[in-house]
């Protein structure tokens, strides 16, 4: 038994340490945001915090998730008013949608790392995440507006 | 002259009135007060009156439209039922949204694929959303009993100004469902639009970033259990023999089983193309306890040698050799050469192309080529799946239910009735999949081990036995008299295993002496649409040859084209050209002003240009490139694009925009080679993806605004791209570039 403690709720699973957090998360504690693209951490698409810390959950063992906070996309905020949401959604930056709950996870740490970053902060910091649809300078913008937003209170 | 496409059938939704008109489905209870949440998630009501596979309004006016096409990003869950709202004349948000089942009476084709959804709907849901309208006061002017023609309706409310009565629709719906479907209803006139061209947000774009379960990858079911395949590690493989021992005895585990996907002599249809027929299958408990034992599988592989696929459809009932050979990309490349020195099948010609060349001053030849490519959909291949002897229930991502539910009767031996198909959200889609194989595998996965299962590839799996993009080639030849005018035009193209000339397309009839022809070589690599099949490798190709040409004759691209183009309205040479010469030449005018095209400086920008034609919608870019730190880089784009109306200008905008970034990502990177057989790019560390940081930071969108019927956009402005990046390309390194993908390497400048 494993206890993880996943956005603010204590689990406790029966699984082999060696799993990763992202099987764990959507298969047997069913949290799906986190997506599976990849599973080799060269997608973004399962991207979530571990004490504040973007992890490809992908390769992140459960045994190392143990005694951490880990926050997933349906952590982030209760009513999608985290400020990269809102963002989000006020540019309509989706297309397919599948890779945008990892993109918005890398951005969270980005942004409350970097008040204000630079186009350049941007692109660097988001550059394990794939959007296969080619939302990149939506998200770009939406990561803007979002930091933007954040600073007006 | 272009093609018609516009003007599809009516049949489906006919049918579904006249189903509607019968009374059919129409079910409402009690007065329950319905809130409509912030967050725009109805709450489920057994209430909802139905007018017909389109609409359903419940008692107090809660509007619920449903989306016949399946989603994977091009938005049309939002965007086609905004054409239903704007003929019912609703305020859109009062509108929730919901994916309809797979029901081809009542919902029509539902075929996500050849930017064909606006095409096909345009006209059928105007007249659902019309008529239904009609009908609510029709049910109105009964109970006030008042004439029809004074009744007025705005935002779901209808209006009898004489009396000042007025009712919401919710008020009629029940009576209004009972009312026989009306005939040759009034459409509203394009200026009176109020929801159609204007934006709208993606109706599902807070449960995305919120992480609800949307995708088929998502869905669960009690007592669900997780199937793999383990297909042969190489195209021209087969199975021999396997031992699960080891697999069986680890955690989790199931069964372990192989099974045929069609039976010798199943007759295949356009879309039952598949990788591999004998499965070798792995189910248990858990994705990641799937995964482990499936690697402990021994298994022994063998060729397969030429084999033989029974194929129907189109051109009947015939017997395809599949040759066995383990195919590898130089020796692809070295054949497609052979071919393309042997005589071809002659696709088009107009006037004497032979003795044009015969009198040339100079001739121009350059040849093209481009590789095959993995959709690499995000969402990799999967489907849910749970048959039993009676029935079956199929839920998960897909581009054409229509398609694959005839093969599923086939294979399962149950009738359409028995059937249900749900389509998911799907994490992208780009053609693969209309290929439904991976449901009927989920399906005959279910019936053997008598339980719902659901069926995943991974990432490996979904690249390694995909249903690639051809691989292609085209010669393009220019004869120019001494004046440097071009005199002959030839192109010979080919492919493995299908070319793609379009031989009716641009530059065809603007050429006095023409000539197109075609060849391609068989093989054991699976290949399917890929957004803009064919196209999206023509038009690179085309375009680039285009620019040179220009070049060689001293002219600027754009003009050059516009004088073809002026040539192809005023005295179009030969039959059946597949453009409008006007509509084409705007984009091009368009892209040439927004970008200022002329203006004396465009500082450290090389431009490119390319347009292009394809599935009734035209689309220009001029890209502008610059070299960073040895890499190319696109940076800027312009973009004109003629789809008729749009309907939904921003998603619209984000669609183009999304074409342009994998554009230039398949021009530069994109590409699947083989090694003896094998896929040799089998994940993202060396299928390279377009990242953020390669992506342009700009690009201007600009619609031509006309009053046509809208066409397709997920495909359209998708080929240009590659010629105007190979053009940027020149200009930024002065070389020319053939082929694809164009950086073959990541470190150092690309080579030509
Ligand atoms: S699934 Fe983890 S990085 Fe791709
Ligand atoms: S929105 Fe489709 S992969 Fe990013």
């Amino acid at each position: 038994m494993i206890t993880l403690n996943i956005n603010k709720k204590t689990h406790r699973v029966d699984a082999d340490p060696n799993t990763p957090l992202l099987w764990v998360l959507r298969d047997i504690i069913g949290l799906v945001g986190t997506k599976y693209g990849c599973g080799v951490a060269q997608c973004g698409a399962c991207v979530v915090h571990l004490d504040g810390e973007a992890v490809r959950s992908c390769v992140t063992k459960i045994s190392r998730a143990q005694g951490k906070k880990v926050v997933t996309i349906e952590g982030l905020s209760e009513t999608n008013s985290h400020p990269l949401q809102k963002a989000w959604l006020d540019l309509d930056v989706s297309q397919c949608g599948y890779c945008q709950a990892g993109q918005i996870m890398s951005a969270a740490v980005l942004l409350r790392e970097n008040k204000n970053p630079s186009e350049q902060d941007i692109d660097d910091a988001m550059a394990g995440n794939i959007c296969r649809c080619g939302t990149y300078l939506r998200i770009r913008e939406a990561i803007q507006l979002a930091a933007k937003d954040q600073k007006n209170g | 002259m272009e093609k018609n496409n516009t003007d599809y059938s009516r049949r489906a939704f006919l049918r579904a009135s006249a189903l509607a008109g019968g009374g059919l489905m129409i079910h409402f209870s009690s007065l329950a007060s319905l809130v409509l949440p912030k967050n725009g998630e109805a709450v489920v009501s057994e209430q909802w009156s139905e007018l017909n596979g389109y609409i359903k309004i419940t008692p107090d006016n809660l509007i619920k439209l449903i989306c016949p096409n399946p989603e994977f990003g091009q938005n049309v869950m939002t965007s086609l039922p905004m054409i239903v709202a704007e003929e019912l004349d609703v305020d859109w948000k009062q509108v929730v949204v919901e994916m309809g089942p797979h029901d081809n009476v009542k919902l029509g084709s539902q075929f996500t694929g050849g930017s064909n959804s606006m095409r096909m709907y345009w006209r059928p849901l105007r007249e659902a959303g019309a008529t239904a309208r009609q009908m609510l006061m029709q049910a109105a002017a009964q109970s006030w009993e008042v004439v029809l023609e004074d009744l007025t309706t705005k935002a779901g409310i209808i209006y009898h100004e004489k009396s000042g009565k007025k009712g919401s629709y919710g008020e009629f719906a029940s009576k209004a469902a009972g009312i026989a479907v009306p005939k040759g209803v009034k459409f509203k006139a394009v200026k009176d639009f109020s929801v159609v061209r204007s934006s709208r947000k993606n109706v599902e774009g807070a449960k995305i970033i919120s992480g609800k379960p949307l995708f088929g990858l998502d869905y669960t079911h009690p007592g669900m259990q997780i199937a793999m395949i383990q297909h042969p590690p190489a195209f021209g493989m087969k199975l021999k023999s396997f031992d699960a021992s080891q697999a069986l005895k680890m955690p989790g585990i199931k069964d372990v089983f192989s099974m045929k996907l069609y039976e010798d002599g199943f007759e295949q249809g356009g879309f039952d193309v598949r990788s591999f027929n004998e499965l070798l299958v792995v189910v248990g408990k858990t994705t990641w306890e799937v995964m482990n034992a499936r690697k402990k599988l021994v298994v022994e592989w063998m060729p397969a040698g030429d084999t033989k696929n029974t194929v129907g459809g189109r051109g009947g009932k015939r017997e395809v050799v599949v040759p066995g050979e383990l195919e590898d990309t130089d020796a692809q490349h070295t054949k497609m050469r052979e071919y393309a020195a042997k005589p071809a099948q002659q696709l088009r010609k107009d006037g004497d192309p032979e003795t044009a060349f015969k009198n040339a001053a100079q001739i121009i030849e350059r040849t093209y080529t481009a590789p095959f490519l993995a959709h690499n959909c995000m969402e990799p291949m999967n489907f849910f799946a749970h048959v039993t002897a009676e029935k079956a229930l199929l839920v998960g991502p897909l581009q054409a239910p229509g398609w694959t539910e005839p093969t599923l009767m086939k294979v399962l031996n149950l009738p359409a009735d028995k059937i249900e198909i749900q389509m998911t959200r799907m994490g992208g889609g780009f053609g693969r999949r209309a290929y439904g194989h991976y449901l009927v595998e989920a399906a005959l996965i279910s019936r053997k081990v008598k339980a719902p299962v659901k069926l995943i590839y991974t990432r490996e799996d979904d690249t390694t036995y995909g249903i690639y993009r051809p691989m292609y080639t085209a010669t393009y030849r220019a004869a120019l008299d001494a004046d440097k005018k071009l005199i002959g035009f030839h192109l010979k193209g080919g492919g493995i295993p299908e070319h793609a000339v379009h031989a009716n397309r641009f530059p065809a009839g603007a050429i006095d002496n023409y000539l197109a022809e075609g060849w391609q070589i068989a093989s054991n690599i699976t290949v399917g649409a890929f957004r803009a099949p064919g196209s999206n490798f023509a038009a690179a190709a085309e375009q680039s040859f285009l620019d040179e040409l220009a070049e060689a004759m001293g002219k600027d691209p754009i003009d050059f084209r516009l004088e073809l183009l002026k040539r192809a309205k005023d005295k179009p040479v030969g039959r059946n050209n597949d453009y409008n010469a006007d509509r084409y030449a705007a984009v091009l005018q368009l892209v040439k002003e927004k970008s200022d095209w002329n203006g004396a400086d465009h500082g450290k920008y090389s431009r490119g240009v390319a347009a292009y034609f394809c599935h009734s919608s035209y689309a220009a870019h001029v890209v502008d490139m610059v070299i960073r730190d040895g890499q190319p880089y696109v940076e800027r784009v312009f973009s004109a694009v003629d789809c008729g109306i749009v309907i939904n200008p921003d998603a619209a905008a984000n669609m183009v925009q999304g074409a342009v970034v994998d554009g230039i990502g398949n021009s530069l990177y994109g590409g699947l080679t083989h090694k003896a057989g094998v896929v040799e790019e089998s994940n993202f560390h060396k299928y390279r993806i377009i990242r953020m940081h390669e992506a342009p930071k700009k690009i201007e969108v600009t619609f031509v605004q006309n009053e046509i019927d809208p066409t397709g956009l997920g495909e359209p402005p998708f080929p240009p791209v590659f010629g105007a990046v190979a053009s940027a390309l020149y200009k930024a390194t002065g070389k020319r570039f053939y082929q694809q993908p164009f950086l073959l390497t990541r470190p150092g400048l690309p080579s030509a």
